[in-house]
């Protein structure tokens, strides 16, 4: 019963979201307010309905209903409830009714709050509409998660052991806030270009602020999941899937900078609509690129043909589309804006001159080996030297620029007053260039070129702060997104440079040594978890021969599957991380160890969490300051803010 | 179900945004025991020669798992071709008879760093390419917007 209201629920979703993309496209284009309402009320009846078929899935995984082929295929009686829940979107069909109900809330939102004006906000929800309808038909046509499987068997298959984590729970739908939000721009943009582009920018800010965030938010979770549960360590492998993320990231923040001058002097406006374009077109393309497999050369893995077909057909038609639109109508807009070279509008000119430079390098990094394959067949990888020699460059003299950006005024700006306010950002830039080379082992040269950097980035936001004491919240959004840049930078400095490791074999009662620590192994106990059983390794961190922190890493083997997976424990002093993997039982109760002292590692992810917090400033500040179209003159100190 | 589920589990995987997670997946089901070896690999005494095969294999690319190095890789593919760095590196050859002996067996493709040639020019240059296009426009745009103010 519960699968076939699932199913129910997902036709009358598609069915409003036709009328919602006829009745908003009809409602905007014709000034028809009738059908203007008709298309706001679908996109709340379109969010309940879809609402409604996630809750049913989600209703069968929790009492675990194998008569449905999805709940059978990735779920398990034995499973606590939270991974239960989170196993929902931890497959394919699942997932993919994760997005369009991300999908639909922002549907929902746009109509809730109206933004811009009746017109453009009914033809937005007319192009969201027919986003929603498209994969909608996906799901329907490909990926049915309601299913159902006759014999139901006794017992489901299970989630892969590597996915029960907390961190991998909340990632998916964290991603998705992201890569789906991008999709609110990009309807913003496509209705700018249908109805007239006035107002959009100011009109999509919020949804491209809480976009950025759950993007940043969402790939500073994966990056962690991936350090702490992959055990090696690592944190980003500027693999195809991570990159993936990272290319909408990278736009979204360049649409953030470049709709922010569109907004407040009518500077860059066809470049912003082209980038709410290709921020939601990346968002497509990565996720289904990777999902396809087509990237992954190896576990390339055979998905249904016609999933990648139609997907690949939904995608074109997307971009394509909207491409097109934009040909057709962004020559009809008006020029740019008088401003002079040393502005707040060059500055941001320049953040997207290198963030589009990045991306490109990411790009054509991705693609490059499969394009290359499918010309002549020539095999090459792109692992990561090729991102620090190109990417390393580009965004290194991007951070260097980003300290300028806040302090230029728009229009006219003094960029010698502004460079003699930045001195003591160099100055402390200075001091943490030179005592990295002095002190830290071994000496690197880039670490403090790094060290340079993140010292005037977080100089330079402190002296932000400084200058703005007493404006409203929303003014330190900026000064607190860049010192998260360089918070994140000195972890990933820190990590790279310095981690030392140790890979050995230890016995009960023996010590081991890694970096600054002693550890002593005080072997190995069995353990039950719901669903697994674990060899649980005890090791105590001596302090000057006394017994310090206990670390417990495990080495779970997952019984519905058969499958190992180790469970690293890390000891953080908050700037240092010790990381420890437990390997597999050598005879004698000796079992095989990796650790890692990795310094500023936690660094990585404050740094994320700092930025994302910058944006939640920003969108406060958006939010309470609601919608005065002509509101009167800031004063100057809060103007330079924004 | 059981049957296709390990493959299942990688695409899941991958597509969840991890493919890292995905070799871990296969090498853990591969066997553990392959972890093990890795967790005790030969060391060379001196600092100098572990530090140069410590580069190379870093510069290996494993090609059996997705995206991993042959330094940070458990499966036994890296395994063995740690060992065979590691005996050329004591036979004396350079980094780069150690590099070419690789790709003379295994192509390009095992090698981190793509080659700078013909075919790979567009890969190497086109993001400064796009970088100078970027600057070019935006040198223009800035230049219109002085105007306009004039």
């Amino acid at each position: 019963m519960t699968g076939e209201l699932g199913q129910l629920a997902l036709c009358f979703a598609l069915a409003l979201s036709l009328v919602m993309t006829v009745a908003g496209l009809f409602g905007a284009k014709e000034d028809r307010a009738a059908a203007r309402s008709v298309a706001v009320s679908s996109a709340f009846g379109l969010f309940v309905f879809v609402a409604l078929a996630f809750l049913t899935l989600t209703y069968a995984f929790i009492v675990s209903d194998f008569s449905i082929l999805d709940v059978a295929s990735n779920s398990n009686t034995l499973k606590p409830l939270v991974y239960k829940i989170s196993g929902v979107w931890g497959n394919h069909e699942g997932s993919m009714l994760l997005w369009v109900l991300v999908l639909s809330i922002y549907a929902a939102l746009v109509a809730g709050l109206q933004r811009g004006g009746p017109r453009l906000t009914s033809a937005a929800l007319g192009v969201q509409g027919l986003l929603a309808a498209a994969f909608l038909l996906f799901i329907l046509f490909t990926s049915n998660p309601f299913l159902r499987l006759d014999p139901a068997p006794f017992e489901g298959a299970g989630l892969n052991p590597l996915l029960q984590d907390p961190g991998l729970a909340m990632h998916p739908p964290m991603l998705y806030a992201g890569y789906v939000g991008l999709s609110a721009s990009f309807s913003y943009a496509a209705a700018a270009l249908l109805v007239g582009e006035a107002g959009w920018a100011r009109a999509a800010r919020p949804f491209m602020l809480v976009a950025w965030m759950a993007l940043t938010c969402g790939i500073a979770l994966g990056s962690w999941w991936a350090y702490y549960e992959l055990g090696w360590g690592g944190f980003w492998g500027w693999d195809p899937v991570e990159n993936a993320s990272l290319m909408p990231w990278l736009i979204a923040t360049a649409l953030l900078h470049s709709a922010l001058a569109t907004e407040k002097s009518g500077a860059f406006r066809t470049w912003s609509l082209l980038l709410a374009i290709a921020g939601f077109s990346l968002s497509l393309i990565g996720t289904f690129l990777v999902r396809s497999g087509l990237t992954s050369s190896v576990h390339a893995f055979a998905t249904d043909p016609t999933r990648g077909f139609f997907i690949m057909v939904l995608i074109a038609l997307a971009i394509g589309g909207a491409l097109a639109l934009f040909a057709w109508r962004a020559p009809t807009l008006q020029g740019g804006a008088a401003f002079e070279p040393a502005s707040r509008e060059t500055t941001l000119l320049l953040n997207n001159v290198f963030l589009v430079a990045s991306c490109a390098c990411v790009f054509v990094g991705t693609l490059y080996p499969m394009v290359l394959d499918a010309i002549n067949g020539t095999k090459i990888s792109v692992g990561p030297p090729y991102y620090v020699l190109t990417f390393g460059p580009i965004f290194f003299a991007l951070l260097v620029l980003v300290p300028f950006g806040p302090q230029l005024n728009w229009r006219r700006g003094d960029l010698k007053a502004v460079w003699r306010s930045l001195y003591p950002a160099l100055g402390l830039a200075a001091v943490a260039g030179v005592v990295v080379l002095a002190i830290a082992s071994p000496r690197s040269l880039t670490a403090a070129g790094a060290f340079a950097v993140a010292g005037w980035l977080i100089g330079a936001s402190i002296l932000d702060i400084r200058k703005r004491r007493g404006a409203r919240a929303s003014a330190f959004a900026a000064a607190l997104a860049h010192a998260g840049l360089g918070i994140t930078l000195l972890g990933v400095t820190g990590t790279t440079v310095w981690r030392s490791e140790a890979l050995t074999v230890v016995a009960p009662g023996q010590t081991m040594t890694v970096g600054p620590y002693t550890l002593r192994f005080d072997g190995v106990t069995r353990v039950k978890g719901p669903n697994y059983i674990a060899d649980r390794g005890k090791f105590v961190i001596m302090e000057g021969g006394k017994a310090g922190a206990t670390m417990l890493p495990e080495h779970r083997l997952y019984l519905a599957q058969g499958q190992d997976v180790t469970d690293t424990a890390i000891h953080t002093t908050g700037l240092r991380d010790l990381y420890l993997a437990l390997g597999d039982d050598r005879d004698g109760g000796r079992f095989a160890v990796r650790a890692y002292v990795s310094p500023l590692a936690p660094l990585i992810w404050l740094g994320g969490l700092v930025m994302a917090l910058g944006g939640a400033l920003s969108l406060w500040g958006r939010l309470r300051l609601s919608e005065p179209e002509n509101k009167p003159a800031a004063p100057a100190v809060a103007q330079a803010a924004e | 179900m059981r049957r296709g589920g390990f493959k299942t589990v990688i695409a899941l995987l991958v597509m969840m945004g991890f493919s890292n997670a995905a070799s871990a997946a296969a090498t853990a089901v591969a066997g553990f025991s392959n972890a093990a070896a890795a967790a005790v690999p030969e060391t060379f005494s001196d600092p100098g020669m572990e530090a140069r095969a410590r580069h190379l294999q870093r510069q290996l690319r494993c090609l059996i798992c997705a995206g991993e190095s042959i330094d940070e890789s458990a499966s036994s593919f890296a395994v063995d071709v740690r060992r065979l760095v590691r005996e050329q590196i004591a036979e004396g050859r350079t980094d780069k008879q150690v590099q070419d002996f690789f790709v003379d067996r295994y192509g390009a493709a095992i090698l981190m760093k793509p080659p700078v040639e013909p075919a790979t020019w567009l890969l190497w240059l086109g993001p400064f390419g796009v970088l100078a296009i970027a600057g070019g426009v935006a040198w223009v745009t800035i230049k219109k917007a002085g105007k306009a103010e004039a």
